[in-house]
């Protein structure tokens, strides 16, 4: 299982704040394929994972990761706009 | 290093963080501080702060170990509010002691701009008839970080 995390307008868009995705087997995806079949759900989440929506960065394990970063089961991926602190 | 980190709702009070850094030894020469306002920019009512906890702490920590080695900092203090802000409140204080006034001065420049760039944090703005919109990122905050890989104010 991967825990996901979404925040900021993410997670007013989706409506929720995360969710837990079962991996099969021995799949091992990229963020790449997750964010593909996230957005073949359609709806909020064509919007966001699609085209358009704006920006989006994700971290794994809490660490900034690239698209092409591979997914394990028990991994923490978060999705989230550009980060606005300071 | 003596290094504080806190991510909180309440105020900060600037008078006791920067006595806890003095009182860190006698060869503090300087303390470096950057405060960070909520801007009334457009009639804006209050920002509202979220962060990614645990990721947050991490990110900054890391910033703040790197600005002590390069700048051989005594000490650092980070305090960044989150939840709701009317205008004119405090959201970070970044406090850095070092022996001499230049060390204080660009660690402090060094872990905001990297702050601002790379620690989880964002931004709603309310205005007061009720509509809100997150705050986009900006690029001259990721040119205002890039400037300390090319060696720092001095060469920019």
């Amino acid at each position: 299982m991967v825990e996901i995390l979404y925040f900021a307008w993410l997670r007013d868009r989706l409506g929720r704040s995360g969710e837990t995705l079962v991996l099969s087997g021995d799949e091992a995806p990229s963020v790449r394929d997750i964010m593909d079949g996230l957005r073949r759900r359609g709806a909020a989440y064509e919007e966001i994972f699609g085209e358009g929506a704006g920006p989006i960065r994700c971290a794994v394990n809490q660490e900034f990761a690239a698209l092409d970063s591979p997914v394990r089961a028990g991994d923490e991926l978060a999705f989230f706009p550009p980060v606005t602190g300071g | 290093m003596q290094v504080d980190i806190r991510i909180q709702e309440e105020a900060f009070s600037v008078d006791a963080e920067i006595a806890r850094l003095a009182g860190v030894g006698f060869d503090v020469g300087g303390i470096g501080l950057f405060m960070g306002l909520v801007r009334g920019d457009a009639g804006l009512a209050a920002l509202v702060l979220e962060h990614y906890p645990g990721m947050t702490e991490s990110m900054i920590g890391r910033i703040v170990a790197q600005a002590g080695t390069r700048f051989g900092l005594m000490a650092c203090t980070v305090i960044h509010r989150v939840g709701r802000l009317p205008v004119g409140a405090p959201i970070v204080l970044v406090l850095c002691a070092a022996a001499h006034r230049g060390a204080a001065l660009d660690a402090t420049g060094f872990v905001i701009d990297w702050l601002k760039t790379q620690a989880p944090f964002w931004k709603r703005e309310e205005y007061p008839d009720g509509q809100a919109k997150w705050v986009a990122a900006r690029e001259s905050d990721e040119a205002a970080a890039a400037r300390w890989d090319a060696g720092g104010p001095a060469e920019a």
